[in-house]
């Protein structure tokens, strides 16, 4: 996996016109295209404006608790024997996830395009939670659309969210989840653009936000990245994280990408099983199709209807994914597995066992795959988890689990 | 030539303007989008827009979304509607564009989509989600089938995006005449007036306006300073109401009378 060349120049991607090869791009209803133009201009000066990166930086380290540590999971790796394995801790963040990074930025973005009303879409409610926080940071309106369903399965976050001051607004349409919040987020954006912004919580929408949420999360893999060599003298033999749409694997993977030695896996949900039709591995199983304003994989029918994702793990929940991630699989830069619901939870279990740690299920994906991983490689190698959450919104499902065990 | 070309035409002539008039295609059944085309036919639509339901409707409104899922429900596939295309070319020359998300044109393939669709008797395209900017694909197959690529101006559109709309755009230009989605709202801003004005500056082709025209009123004063006017929410909710009812396309013919006979 680590031998096929790249042809790829450096920061070519995407493109002028927001493609990663044929991939992204920016499929929305005209109405939009302004506000995207006028968008991606505003972020391009802001990431050379030595004041935006100062407030951003500010606020990574005094109000979200950055650096975050590179833990050197000694235990776990005696366990795994053949893999040294170390977790970038995102899960220690305030609000508990890598998510906060995001929309620091975003938020930081939107006060100086002057919008007053954010809007957001949320499945798990842990970018919901991340984008009340930054509103309530900033004294700005929020308003975030959660579907129906998830509203029921992740309660504790809804009263997060409202505590923050923010409006929850569950959505009765199509599936009642992610993609259909999504959907709702869009409508509303189209209707109010003048003075809403849209600040989406993973590397998925149109252009630029795919770049755009990379560039604010790409601080995890630089990090790492130093941290590692550090410790190490060496760079990892392995980056693993979790992906739903992608943005913690992005952050990380990005670093390393012109690190050819380092070897990417991004790690989908195979929820019941890849063959039963009840999963979230966009990548693994679906075809390159156009949802939420990008062409990347997707989950759909013979017909082009997009297909419903399933996945214990709320944040995964979602029948697209990253177009950059698409890219990367279709280069050959990174590679792409899923892991089932099941061998999740055995995850979650594995790193509360040998580390003290209780991993978010999402992040749980990751660090299933690494036993598999381990029987793999030859002789001893080094690799890095983006542990990108923390496990405690996910109690109430796993009580259902442990429960069920127990019958 | 085209269906759509040549009904402009005509229009241009007789110094009309046009009624189009948006039905979802299997809602409620596709036995009965095949009688509702032939009674709004009778009943003064000078163009119809067939609807491909879609999952995830994300520019339209409570209306459509909850006739596009119905139709899902109901089976409807792109297959079966150009079957019923096909069935309605047997006995009507009225002018056809399918209006569909992108992702069921480009799951198939653009040229295929097209080929396929203008195979069965459509003459237009209209993709919400697919701006002039992502479509080089799909004009050349339009362009190579004969088939109108019809794109929209919107009252956000910036004024350099005005012109290369306008050009890309064939059979006519469709001007949403409020940002936001499709549906009835309390009012049509009076902006859209310099808007349409802005637009006829660089462009010699029919606009026509759409998005939330739901009265005889609203159709006499969008159809005053423009090329034509599409109905589809309202409609749509008139198939609701009659929904069950024998005589339902009958009786939205009627409904449809009223608002064409306001041009």
């Amino acid at each position: 996996m680590r031998k096929k060349r790249l042809s790829v120049k450096k920061n070519k991607f995407p493109d002028k016109t927001g493609h990663y090869g044929d991939l992204g791009g920016r499929f929305v209803p005209e109405t939009l295209m302004a506000i995207l133009i006028d968008l991606e201009q505003e972020l391009k000066n802001a990431l050379k404006d030595p004041a935006f990166k100062k407030e951003f930086r500010y606020y990574l380290k005094d109000f979200a608790n950055r650096p975050t540590s590179l833990y050197y999971a000694e235990r776990l790796s005696r366990e795994l024997k053949t893999l040294k394995v170390y977790l970038k801790r995102e899960d220690l963040l305030h609000t508990g996830a890598h998510k906060i990074n995001n929309t620091l930025g975003q938020i930081i973005l939107a006060r100086r395009m002057k919008k007053t009303r954010i809007i957001a879409e949320t499945g798990a409610g842990q970018h919901g939670v991340a984008t009340a926080t930054v509103c309530a940071l900033f004294g700005l309106k929020c308003v975030v659309y959660m579907g129906a369903e998830d509203v029921k399965r992740q309660a504790l976050n809804v009263v997060r969210m409202r505590l923050l001051g923010a409006e929850v607004v569950p959505v009765q349409s199509g599936t009642k989840t992610l993609k259909d919040a999504m959907n709702e987020a869009i409508r509303d954006w189209v209707t109010n653009v003048k003075d809403t912004y849209y600040l989406i919580g993973t590397v998925a929408g149109p252009h630029p936000y795919p770049m755009m949420v990379r560039e604010f999360q790409k601080i995890i893999g630089q990090e790492a990245r130093q941290q590692f060599l550090k410790k190490e003298k060496k760079l990892p033999d392995y980056v693993l994280a979790c992906v739903g749409g992608g943005s913690n694997a992005m952050g990380i993977f990005y670093p390393f990408f012109y690190d050819a030695s380092v070897s990417l896996i991004g790690v989908e949900a195979a929820g019941h099983g890849l063959d039963t039709g009840a999963h979230s591995a966009a990548i693994c199983k679906g075809a390159a199709g156009v949802l939420h304003g990008c062409k990347s994989a997707l989950l759909q029918n013979a017909d082009g209807q997009v297909q419903n994702a399933h996945s214990i793990a709320a944040g995964l929940d979602y029948p697209g994914v990253g177009p950059e991630h698409y890219y990367y699989k279709k280069i050959g830069r990174a590679d792409y597995v899923a892991i089932t619901d099941k061998e999740a939870i055995g995850g979650l279990k594995l790193l509360s066992r040998t580390e003290g740690i209780i991993p978010a299920l999402e992040s749980s994906h990751a660090l299933a795959y690494l036993p598999k991983l381990a029987r793999q490689v030859k002789g001893k190698k080094t690799v890095i988890v983006c542990l990108s959450g923390r496990g405690d919104k996910d109690m109430g499902t796993i009580q259902e689990v442990l429960d069920h065990e127990s019958h | 030539m085209n269906r759509i070309d040549l009904k402009f035409q005509q229009l241009r002539k007789a110094g009309k303007k046009a009624f189009i008039a948006y039905i979802t295609a299997g809602y409620p059944s596709l036995e009965a989008t095949e009688a509702l085309v032939l009674a709004l036919e009778e009943s003064g639509a000078d163009i119809i827009e067939l609807g491909i339901p879609f999952s995830d409707p994300m520019a339209d409104g409570p209306t459509i979304q909850e006739a596009s899922f119905k139709a899902l429900e109901n089976g409807t596939t792109v297959r079966k509607i150009l079957d019923m295309v096909r069935a309605i070319r047997r006995v009507s020359n009225i002018p056809l564009a399918l209006m569909t998300y992108y992702n069921p044109v480009f799951h198939v393939g653009d040229a295929h989509f097209v080929e396929a669709a203008a195979a069965a008797g459509i003459d237009g395209l209209i993709i919400p989600d697919l701006p002039p900017d992502e479509a080089k694909e799909l004009r050349a197959a339009c362009l190579a089938h004969d088939v109108a690529n019809i794109f929209f101006l919107s009252p956000t559109t910036t004024a350099a995006r005005i012109a290369p709309i306008a050009k890309a755009s064939t059979g006519f230009i469709y001007f949403v005449s409020v940002a936001g989605v499709t549906g009835s709202r309390k009012s049509i801003p009076a902006e859209i007036a310099r808007d349409i004005r802005a637009a006829k500056k660089v462009t010699d082709k029919p606009v026509c306006i759409g998005f939330g025209v739901s009265t005889p009123e609203e159709v006499k004063a969008m159809a005053n300073i423009s090329d034509g006017v599409i109905v589809g929410s309202a409609i749509i909710k008139e198939i609701t109401k009659h929904s069950g009812q024998k005589d339902m396309p009958a009786r939205v013919a009627a409904f449809v009378q009223k608002l064409s006979s306001a041009l």
